[in-house]
């Protein structure tokens, strides 16, 4: 399937680009016509907001507050710093690539500003607002129950990530304080929108990049050769939703895992591992071999050391492409810090 | 840097995720399940922050990071390389 560039998050300017007038000189300041619907519409196709601005951070806050918009922006940027360094820290807070942000603002010299330094970011004129729903790249292929609450599942990280920074003592001691459930279970046909979106959207978590559409996850799910798990994550904050997806491929005497990946949300929460070891258990239970496939790029890393660390040993390698092959022996218990919950096959 | 202000980095780094053990220098830390593999990945992020070096691919192998003498000797090689 041929990548389209989607547009994760737009990161809207207020002066003269939100609302209309400039609020250090006037504080009286009108919202753009129409532009609560935009933000409404791109809301519910699960596309994240935020707000790059150039103004004083409590005066600007407060105008947003009293048009009733603060819930739609993560990580709001409002400060006097040169608009690249704010939309780079929007991505990075919201641990999503700047290839994947759309920056709206109605001064020339800001979006080339951003231009200059991330030619990636797709950078738009405010005069164009009007016609931002339309373009392709606001149109995600699928709208999932996942993308219609990602605002929801992001500002319950942003909380999360809030207690974690003040958490005093070792990782494992605040996952635990999570009360984590880690559900592992076959895809079923309603979870295959949500897997292609996976597929197409994850890329630091993902061990081979391979992209695959909907068609094609069918026919995996209900083949005998092929196994697809889907799984998810939920914390006492709420859910993570559908947070990852595997592929295995089911040979006579070997099973090979073509494609294991986890949504950027659950970083460091230790889950990619859980999934392993859960293919550990099962191959060792079926007298397989236990072969994985990995493409590494700049971006992955996370997950070679996860096969790493997890006893997998490379045997084969083809310019990008290492294979590994895991022995399944030291198969650890599943973490304390996770309570796992397996589903049944179909 | 000595070898051993290098352990004492990562004596401290490693005190904050096993608690309530007096670890050896040669003690394998995977082996004796006293950390996981979750904690692996943190230990490879600390040691480049800290030590400013670089962990490749190749280097991603337990027998470099499984004991306090494996780590120090690993980080010592690095740095000499360097």
């Amino acid at each position: 399937m041929k990548e389209e560039k989607k547009v994760k998050c737009v990161v809207w300017d207020l002066d003269n680009t939100l609302w209309n007038g400039v609020l250090p000189e006037n504080d009286n300041v009108s919202l753009r016509d129409g532009i609560v619907d935009i933000m409404q519409t791109l809301d519910s196709r699960g596309i994240l907001q935020s707000v790059a601005s150039k103004n004083d951070y409590d005066h600007a806050m407060r105008k947003i507050e009293e048009f009733g918009l603060q819930n739609y922006f993560l990580y709001p940027q409002i400060n006097w710093n040169p608009k690249s360094s704010s939309v780079k820290a929007i991505a990075e807070s919201i641990n999503i690539g700047i290839d994947t942000l759309a920056f709206v603002d109605d001064q020339p010299y800001e979006r080339e500003e951003v231009n200059f330094s991330f030619p990636q970011v797709l950078c738009i004129d405010a005069a164009d607002i009007d016609k931002l729903l339309l373009m392709s790249e606001m149109n995600p292929r699928f709208i999932t129950q996942d993308s219609k609450i990602r605002r929801q599942l992001y500002l319950s990280d942003i909380k999360r990530n809030k207690i974690e920074e003040s958490f005093e003592g070792p990782k494992e001691d605040f996952l635990s304080s999570l009360d984590m459930v880690f559900t592992i279970s076959p895809a079923k046909e309603e979870d295959l929108k949500r897997a292609e979106e996976l597929t197409v959207r994850t890329h630091q978590l993902n061990t081979t990049g391979y992209t695959y559409s909907y068609e094609e996850l069918e026919y995996f799910r209900t083949s005998r050769d092929h196994i697809l798990l889907i799984a998810t994550l939920d914390d006492k904050y709420g859910t993570y939703g559908k947070i990852g997806l595997t592929l295995i491929e089911c040979h006579k005497d070997l099973w090979n895992i073509k494609l294991l990946l986890m949504s950027c949300r659950v970083m460091l929460r230790g889950v990619g591992a859980i999934m392993i070891n859960h293919i550990r258990n099962e191959a060792k239970k079926n007298s397989v071999r236990l072969r994985s496939e990995m493409i590494s790029n700049e971006r992955n890393r996370m997950m070679y050391m996860t096969y790493k660390f997890a006893g997998f040993k490379e045997i084969e390698k083809k310019g990008d492409l290492t294979v590994f092959e895991n022995d399944l022996t030291e198969i650890p218990d599943f973490p304390e810090y996770a309570k796992v919950r397996i589903g049944l096959g179909n | 840097m000595t070898t051993n202000d290098t352990k004492g980095k990562i004596r401290t780094f490693l005190a904050r995720y096993i608690r309530n053990h007096e670890l050896q220098d040669d003690e394998d830390i995977f082996a004796s399940r006293l950390v996981n593999s979750l904690f692996a990945m943190q230990l490879v992020l600390f040691i480049e922050k800290e030590f400013q070096i670089k962990v490749e691919n190749e280097d991603l192998d337990l027998k470099n990071f499984n004991t306090l003498n494996a780590i120090s000797g690993f980080i010592g090689r690095k740095a000499n390389a360097a």
